[in-house]
């Protein structure tokens, strides 16, 4: 690559033992962080493992640790994060690494699942949908909180998930305060009692540094909070026994 | 965390802010006024008021700190939930015991 300028490039390689191996790539005016990945894998080194799908910003599959903080490596211009002309990318934390730039999302979409995330119907006959204003509040929560990617970068960013293996993360939370708001479902108190099991919404230290790197700028903090006020009133009313 | 752990780490800290000003300012009174310890305990004897006061505070002060070192103890010890607990609980009893020790010298000794 003489006289074109470059790039440097620390990459993770290997499981968890492993250790970064540098790289030198072609510096463009406007290259993600994807971009630099790519280029290692089709002309450096065939065997980097990484993940990618959709390169514009909706898949949430491509979230990496770049120079010390998780991010979405296709939406991340270079420019934007390179320190004096270098970058270091690594798997995101708080998962277990499968290799290179790849970790395995089962605990955290397991997570998702013990939030109760997901819609349960009501008794109610299936043709009579409930009619839901888009100006009733809970419709408004739920819209806030609803555009998730499922990216990892905040489960990654959150320092309870690192401390306590069962906390269930901003990303699991902040999907059940989604659900929570959804009027239809057919037992929203039961979506009260899986956050405030052990590992439950109560653990959040309310730090915030799941807002700060959420890509798509949701605020799990405040689903969170919401969730613990929802809960707290639930128990109060003593609704919570099992 | 439990929901009722949350709820009465908030509560506690609610109860002390009052608790926590007032001590302060009757401190600050009490150095101003030049009273001798002598003095300030002739008027904490046999009051009522004043050993609802510090019992009050002991007791949330103590409730308070046990929640928090039992997260604590969970998140930097990795100590299971049960065995941070335990450890959380103790410390709150023996908290309550320095403190009412504490209350019953100020009040009745
Ligand atoms: S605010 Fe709560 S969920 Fe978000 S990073 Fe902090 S502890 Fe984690
Ligand atoms: S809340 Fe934001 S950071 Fe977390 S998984 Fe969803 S999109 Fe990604
Ligand atoms: S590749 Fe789909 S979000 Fe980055």
């Amino acid at each position: 690559m003489s006289g074109e300028k470059t790039l440097g490039v620390d990459i993770w390689r290997g499981g968890a033992d492993g250790r970064y191996q540098s790289f030198e790539v072609p510096a463009r005016e406007n290259q993600t962080v994807l971009d630099v990945v790519t280029y290692v894998q089709r002309h450096l080194d065939s065997a980097l493992a990484y993940r990618f799908a959709c390169r514009v910003g909706v898949c949430g599959s491509c979230a990496m640790t770049v120079n010390g903080r998780p991010r979405w490596t296709c939406r991340t211009h270079v420019s934007r994060v390179a320190k004096a002309g270098r970058l270091t990318i690594a798997p995101l934390q708080n998962l277990p690494l499968i290799r290179d730039l790849v970790t395995d999302m089962t605990p955290f979409f397991d997570k998702w699942q013990r939030a109760r995330g997901r819609f349960v119907p009501g008794e109610g006959p299936r043709d009579q949908l409930a009619p839901v204003p888009p100006d009733k509040p809970e419709r408004a929560a739920a819209s806030a909180a609803i555009e998730c990617i499922n990216c990892g970068v905040c489960y990654s960013a959150c320092d309870v998930v690192a401390w306590r293996d069962d906390y269930l993360g901003p990303a699991a939370l902040n999907r059940a305060w989604a659900a929570w708001n959804d009027v239809r479902d057919g037992d929203r108190t039961g979506i009260l009692k899986a956050v405030s099991a052990s590992g439950g919404c109560h653990n959040c230290h309310t730090h915030q540094s799941c807002a700060a790197h959420c890509p798509v700028s949701l605020n799990p903090t405040f689903s969170i909070a919401g969730l613990k006020r929802a809960s707290i009133k639930a128990k109060l009313k003593g609704e919570l026994a099992p | 965390m439990t929901p009722l752990s949350y709820l009465l780490q908030r509560g506690t800290a609610m109860i002390m802010v009052p608790l926590i000003v007032t001590h302060l300012i009757v401190i600050v009174m009490a150095v101003q006024g030049g009273l001798s310890a002598e003095e300030i305990l002739g008027r904490t004897r046999g009051s009522a008021a004043w050993a609802g006061f510090y019992a009050l505070f002991v007791l949330a002060a103590a409730v308070h700190a046990g929640i928090g070192l039992q997260t604590i103890a969970r998140e930097w010890f990795s100590l299971s939930d049960r065995a941070a607990a335990i450890a959380g609980h103790l410390f709150m009893l023996a908290l309550i015991g320095l403190g009412a020790r504490a209350v019953y010298a100020v009040v009745w000794a």
